[in-house]
């Protein structure tokens, strides 16, 4: 690596450090501005409220029902992992394993819903779950959650599977293993790490997924992200305090499921969903 | 290795089944089916769907009804251009300020602790982000109050329910997006070329502009195209911490209203379209410039 030492880098180089740490503070500010509020007794035109207590977290957890509203957050999410997974990981072995005419133009369709934006695509897909009756309810939330999920499942373990090698396959057909032996013994143990990854990475993404989930959700089947909204929305007719509570609850819950995530998988995974280029 | 997976090749002539396995298409490709099926049911069955639907008016009238609706009314028409006048200035700044960062943070041995910060807002999602900004840049937050306590201002700022909010908020999420991928395009070419360049001479500034920027250029095309998509979609953030009759009207709240709202799925399914050409439009130009810049390897290698 070259460094400069003149006079000119070291102001440039200062400035650039200066403004990740002007974006990491707001950021940062921003995030304990929510924690404190949500503590707070009296916050008006002071630096700190008058006062601290934690009468919001149970006067937000029976105002918005987040007792319902996290079950049925968890259970969308468990769906649209266990269902992502199992679509996923299967094509994405066919993906790497074979070459066939038109893999190319199949790529591009499992490609095509993580560039296109949610809003997008979201409206007709609700007009369609709409029109069959699915939206509004459990399923119609997973199965829109999916579309973005299963593509992103297939992208992440191409590259894994690919470089698992075929002859470690090939030496367990010739010991005689079938199929589900085949993978219960030998794919699944080497796959594992990888699959893990994939669905951590899709979890994290589905508790945040705020606009499939808002456009086909109905009032019994809101994930967290969405009643956060819809609160935040109707801001006047319950205290700050209460809707900064639930932005706290919200918050602990992506952050636990970020942290487990970052145990296993490299932060920038979360952007940059294909395989990465290793670096120099 | 391929031979081995595959059937092998009996002396009688090959059958149906040894034919297509030949060309790729066995009982392993055909676990790709479910996935694939799924993704015609629900991708691109709705969009086939709301393509045609769009072209049928709920209120009547030809097959255009909607489109000129859409072009005839002020109301609607001028959401195409907030929403460039939001998305672009955004995602030009979230570059601008990602390329020299990540040309610095290159450097860096340990940059998980960074990037761990960065994905933060990413994870939050943008509504978590609405809602705190909406307390953090008001009048009384401590952005506004850090400001008078310095003495760059008298009064405070209006920074929320306007365009302002709305840009702030897109860089915050917007930002660590175009960052990372900058990063991953940045550390992918080799620092040979550029050690190549220093030793016959080249300034700082010409390593960037004649080895870094050239190659770069076809990266950064692909993550303006993919910033610049989520910046035009935005929605939450137009809703909450915007003037969503107003200044940050932005095309999907028009879209989401008409459907979800007036139950006008025909329209909606027309705005959306629109919304979707705009961006094809704008990334195609972009891409189509790409082809203006250097494109081969990027690796330091022979030959």
């Amino acid at each position: 690596m070259i460094r400069d030492t003149t006079i000119g880098a070291k102001l440039w180089a200062a400035a650039v450090w200066a403004t990740v740490g002007f974006f990491i503070l707001n950021l940062l500010a921003m995030i304990a501005t929510v924690v404190t509020s949500s503590f707070a007794t009296r916050w008006l035109g002071t630096w700190l409220p008058a006062g601290w207590t934690t009468r919001w977290y149970t006067s937000a957890w029976s105002e918005f029902q987040l007792w319902d509203v996290l079950i049925v957050t968890f259970q969308v999410i468990g769906a649209v992992v266990f269902i992502s997974g199992v679509l996923g990981v299967t094509a994405a072995y066919a993906l790497a394993r074979r070459d066939f005419p038109g893999k190319r133009l199949l790529v591009l369709l499992f490609l095509l819903p993580l560039l296109i934006p949610p809003m997008t695509f979201g409206i007709p897909l609700a007009t369609v779950l709409y029109q069959t009756g699915l939206a509004g309810t459990f399923w119609g939330v997973v199965a829109a959650n999916l579309v973005p999920t299963v593509p992103f499942v297939i992208l992440v373990m191409i590259p894994f599977i690919e470089q698992i090698d075929p002859k470690v396959e090939a030496a367990a057909r010739v010991f005689g293993a079938n199929t589900f032996k085949l993978f219960l013994y030998v794919l699944l143990p080497l796959l594992l790490p990888g699959i893990l990854a994939a669905l951590l990475l899709v979890l994290v993404r589905t508790i945040a997924m705020f606009e499939l989930t808002f456009l086909v959700a109905g009032p019994t089947s809101q994930t967290l992200v969405v009643a956060l909204y819809y609160a935040v929305f109707a801001a006047g007719v319950r205290a700050v305090q209460s809707i900064d509570a639930m932005a706290v609850i919200y918050m602990v819950t992506t952050l636990i499921w970020l942290i487990i995530a970052l145990r296993f998988v490299n932060p920038t995974q979360i952007v940059t969903r294909a395989k990465q280029q290793p670096a120099h | 290795m391929d031979a081995v997976a595959h059937a092998p090749a009996v002396e009688h002539g090959p059958n149906l089944r040894q034919r297509l396995a030949a060309r790729g298409f066995d009982a392993v490709t055909l676990l790709a089916i479910p996935a694939a099926v799924f993704s015609l049911l629900l991708f691109v069955y709705p969009f086939a769907f709301g393509f045609v639907l769009s072209f049928e008016p709920k209120a009547g009238g030809d097959w255009l009804a909607n489109y000129r609706r859409f072009f005839s009314d002020p109301f609607l028409y001028e959401t195409i251009a907030k929403t460039l006048w939001l998305a672009i200035p955004v995602t030009l700044v979230n570059l601008l300020l990602a390329i020299p960062i990540a040309f610095r943070v290159r450097l860096m041995r340990n940059q998980r602790l960074l990037t761990t910060l960065l994905v933060l807002p990413i994870t939050l999602g943008t509504v978590l982000v609405a809602e705190g900004l909406l307390n953090y840049l008001g009048p009384q937050g401590w952005f506004n109050r850090t400001l008078m306590t310095i003495g760059l201002i008298s009064q405070p700022l209006k920074l929320v329910h306007n365009y302002w909010g709305v840009f702030a908020s897109l860089v915050i999420t917007g930002f660590p997006f175009t960052f990372l991928l900058t990063l991953s395009y940045v550390t992918g070419i080799d620092p040979a070329l550029e050690q190549a360049a220093a030793t016959l001479g080249a300034s700082a500034w010409q390593r960037f502009r004649h080895v870094y920027l050239p190659l770069l250029m076809p990266g950064l095309a692909i993550t303006f195209c993919l910033s610049f998509v989520q910046a035009f979609s935005v929605f939450p953030s137009a809703v909450l911490l915007g003037e969503p009759g107003g200044a940050t009207r932005v095309i999907s709240i028009v879209a989401a209203q008409a459907a979800f709202e007036e139950y006008d799925y025909s329209m909606g399914s027309a705005i959306a379209m629109i919304m979707g050409f705009v961006q094809l439009g704008i990334v195609v130009a972009v891409l189509a410039s790409r082809g203006l810049f250097y494109r081969g390897p990027a690796s330091g290698a022979k030959g």
